[in-house]
């Protein structure tokens, strides 16, 4: 028996007759996973896109305090993460084993500059009295109600932030699992699912940067 | 003895940690009729506090706050976890011959989920109760006293519940179907589960949205739903029922889908249909999703789009009109035999076709107006659910528990608590439609003198229904107690979770079934009788 068939069979759960409908039935799992997801952030999307459009040019007023550099920078930093994660996942599948470890740290560390970036965002909003709700205590606005945006602002990137540390644990996870050599390309369905949610991670962020940073 | 899933592997611990469908599904069912005693005990306090006008056992706030957690009980804790959780986890995989359903510990980490939405949900109640009733409608829940804002969090929770059961059925039934299995070889109940499941997947984490904006309302005042912020209340409604209107196809799917298993084998024929009944399945899911404004035709939404709700709405008669007929015309010339499930999928029929058809009148804008809002809603509301997915249920739970816990339950008994049910349920229900039709509002604790005489009629049939389901609970206990006489087949049914024994073993079948004809061919079967105990 070769080495790849005796990592199919350790894999393998007992209710599955093949590796073939066990990594199937993985990814029918994740991509309707992923369309919760979508739907979660989509009733955000929804509220955001209705208080815009009843209050305009708060909404418009708001978004100057937020730094376009930053959001772009971001943009970036997860763009390569994407593409790090899709050779992590590829190495998987051609056998380089030490590659995949290389490539899911990288993007490892271009979640950590994400959430840094974040965090100095946040910060400078704190400082500021940009807060959402009741918490907004700005001086000095010229127009009413900016508050609002600032709620949308937090929870839409408060939420995206709570991905990014779900998929940082996750990435860790098969990361150790690579560490350990339990991946080859018979199996490597935990680094293609882990993929797949990161790719979506990265994908709302690409929706989230011109709604909230670049309203016209 | 041989072994099966309930002797083997021994131990309590081996239960918790299980992730064998069977058990699970076993453990739903023990929560999920321990939710429905409690909710069932919140309707009889109602009941009893609307016999006379003005205070008879509560106060007023007390009040409110039961009939939510009346609400919130038995549809986030009962109905929506009730078939597919508990029945469907048992039934689904040994329908489509598979060994489990596709992700095992997930389904675990969806009871566990559940258990502790429930605890969350049990404290709310503790701490401070909810008065909101079930909807949370804002801006009153927004800012309410009490524990709203733990509440809503136990729905969000439960909804991941809810959520990991469909993605782990839909996996399941595109990946696990056994040899030969085809897509029309399915049995409906599997067609009713996927189309269930679709649904959960799709509207679920919309309410978990609404719910954490209502909380992040409370909180922080984000403003979304508060007017005097710039919000908008009725986006709530919006919001809510996005998900709440597939939500209560959520409920009534599935008891479709077990009145398609039930009722050919009682009366011994093919199904009628089969393919009309599999499509208006996945027919109501989608029209499930466009119809959710008819719930606030008098909210303030514009005229065309109540008109556009309304039409649509009566869309929704069609695939249900479908199932209907085509169960009636199963039951044409069949050889129909009366037992426990036979009759509570009769009891469906009738019930549901009336829920079903009060439902037109609340769909048509002008009646509904008049109707809006009173006890007619909760009626037809009841009609629905309980006399459509709770009888469904109970016929399922009937029809497969034998399979469950290798017993026969006593056929006398249950047919007594079933007449009383059925009876008990009019008599609680019908004349609520009068009393809606003649002006009563829902939700109130006070009402007009010359209502007295329906109010006490209902209550007097809530009791019925209750006497009804603690024959049920005693008989259904004493099965349980004797030793095991079920027979693989006790109904004489078709379908892959007749072939193997009752209870199943471990892995379900000690061979993997071949499926080489269509369901339902009720020619050559027939049931077994029951193994005779000296």
């Amino acid at each position: 028996m070769s080495a790849a068939a005796t990592s199919q069979g350790e894999f393998l759960q007992h209710h599955f007759t093949t590796p073939e409908q066990q990594a199937d039935a993985g990814k029918i799992g994740m991509w309707l996973f992923l369309v919760t997801e979508i739907l979660l952030f989509g009733g955000l999307f929804v509220g955001f896109a209705i208080m815009q459009s009843l209050h305009p040019r708060a909404f418009l007023e708001a978004h100057h305090h937020l730094d376009r550099m930053l959001g772009f920078i971001n943009t970036v930093v997860l763009l390569t993460s994407s593409y790090t994660m899709v050779m992590a996942v590829h190495s998987a599948r051609t056998d380089r084993r030490k590659r995949v470890i290389v490539y899911l740290l990288l993007t490892l560390i271009c979640a950590g500059i994400f959430l840094g970036i974040k965090c100095v965002e946040y910060s400078h909003k704190f400082h500021e009295g940009l807060l959402p709700g009741r918490f907004y205590s700005h001086k000095g606005d010229t127009v009413p109600g900016q508050f609002m945006f600032f709620s949308f602002y937090f929870m839409m990137t408060g939420l995206h932030g709570i991905h990014i540390l779900g998929g940082m644990a996750i990435i860790a996870w098969v990361l150790r699992r690579a560490a350990r050599g339990d991946f080859s390309h018979s199996y490597y369905t935990p680094v293609d699912l882990v993929g797949l949610y990161w790719h979506l991670v990265d994908l709302i962020w690409i929706y989230l940067f011109p709604l909230l940073y670049l309203i016209q | 003895m041989t072994d099966n899933y309930l002797s083997s592997p021994r131990g309590f611990k081996s239960w918790l940690t299980t992730v064998d469908h069977k058990r699970i599904g076993v453990m739903y069912l023990a929560s999920i009729l321990f939710a429905f005693l409690l909710g069932g005990i919140f309707a009889i306090l109602i009941r009893i506090e609307l016999l006379k006008p003005g205070h008879n056992i509560m106060s007023a706030d007390t009040y409110n706050r039961v009939f939510t957690l009346h609400g919130a009980i038995m549809i986030f804790l009962f109905i929506i976890p009730s078939i597919p959780a508990a029945l469907g986890n048992f039934v689904l995989p040994l329908m489509l011959g598979a060994k489990d359903v596709a992700f095992p510990r997930l389904n675990l980490a969806s009871y566990y989920i559940y258990v502790a939405g429930a605890l969350l949900a049990i404290s709310a109640m503790v701490a401070g109760g909810v008065d909101t009733g079930w909807t949370f409608y804002t801006p009153y829940s927004t800012t309410t006293n009490g524990s709203v804002g733990l509440m809503t969090f136990a729905a969000f929770v439960l909804g991941f519940s809810s959520i990991f059961t469909g993605i782990n059925f839909i996996a399941t039934v595109h990946k696990l179907r056994a040899p030969g299995m085809g897509w029309f070889r399915m049995p409906l109940f599997v067609w009713g589960m996927y189309a269930t499941a679709i649904i959960q997947v799709l509207a679920t984490p919309v309410l978990g949205i609404t719910l954490l904006l209502i909380i992040m309302e409370r909180v922080f005042s984000v403003g979304i739903f508060n007017p005097q912020l710039g919000g908008d209340p009725i986006l709530f409604q919006h919001f809510f029922w996005f998900y709440s209107h597939p939500a209560v196809y959520i409920m009534i799917l599935p008891g479709m889908a077990i009145i398609s298993e039930v009722i050919p084998c009682f009366s011994r024929k093919t199904i009628f249909g089969y393919k009309a009944i599999a499509y208006s399945s996945i027919a109501i899911a989608g029209v499930s999703f466009l119809v959710w404004g008819h719930h606030m035709f008098v909210s303030g939404q514009s005229s065309l789009a109540n008109v556009i709700f309304s039409f649509l709405t009566f869309l929704v008669a069609i695939p249900s009109g479908v199932k209907v007929f085509n169960w009636i015309a199963t039951m044409y010339k069949g050889s129909i035999s009366l037992e426990a499930p036979m009759l509570y999928a009769i009891s469906f029929l009738l019930l549901f076709a009336i829920g079903g058809l009060t439902g037109l009148f609340l769909g048509a804008l002008a009646t509904d107006v008049h109707l809006h809002d009173t006890y007619f809603v909760v009626a037809h509301f009841h009609f629905v659910m309980m006399g459509g997915t709770v009888m469904a249920f109970l016929a399922g739970l009937h029809f497969w528990w034998p399979k469950m816990f290798g017993r026969m339950y006593s056929e006398k008994w249950a047919r007594v608590s079933a007449a009383l049910i059925f009876i008990g349920f009019n008599v609680t229900f019908l004349s609520q439609f009068v009393l809606g039709s003649r002006g009563m509002p829902r939700r109130y604790y006070n009402y007009l003198d010359q209502f007295q005489p329906l109010h006490v009629f209902s209550t007097v049939g809530s009791w019925v229904l209750a006497l009804g389901f603690l024959i049920m609970a005693g008989y259904l206990w004493a099965s349980l107690r004797k030793p095991m006489d079920a027979p693989a087949n006790p109904w004489g049914a078709v379908g892959l979770e007749w072939q193997t024994s009752s209870p199943p073993p471990e892995h379900n079948f000690e061979t993997v079934p071949t499926v080489t004809g269509p369901p339902y061919d009720y020619s050559p079967v027939e049931p077994e009788p029951a193994e005779v105990h000296a």
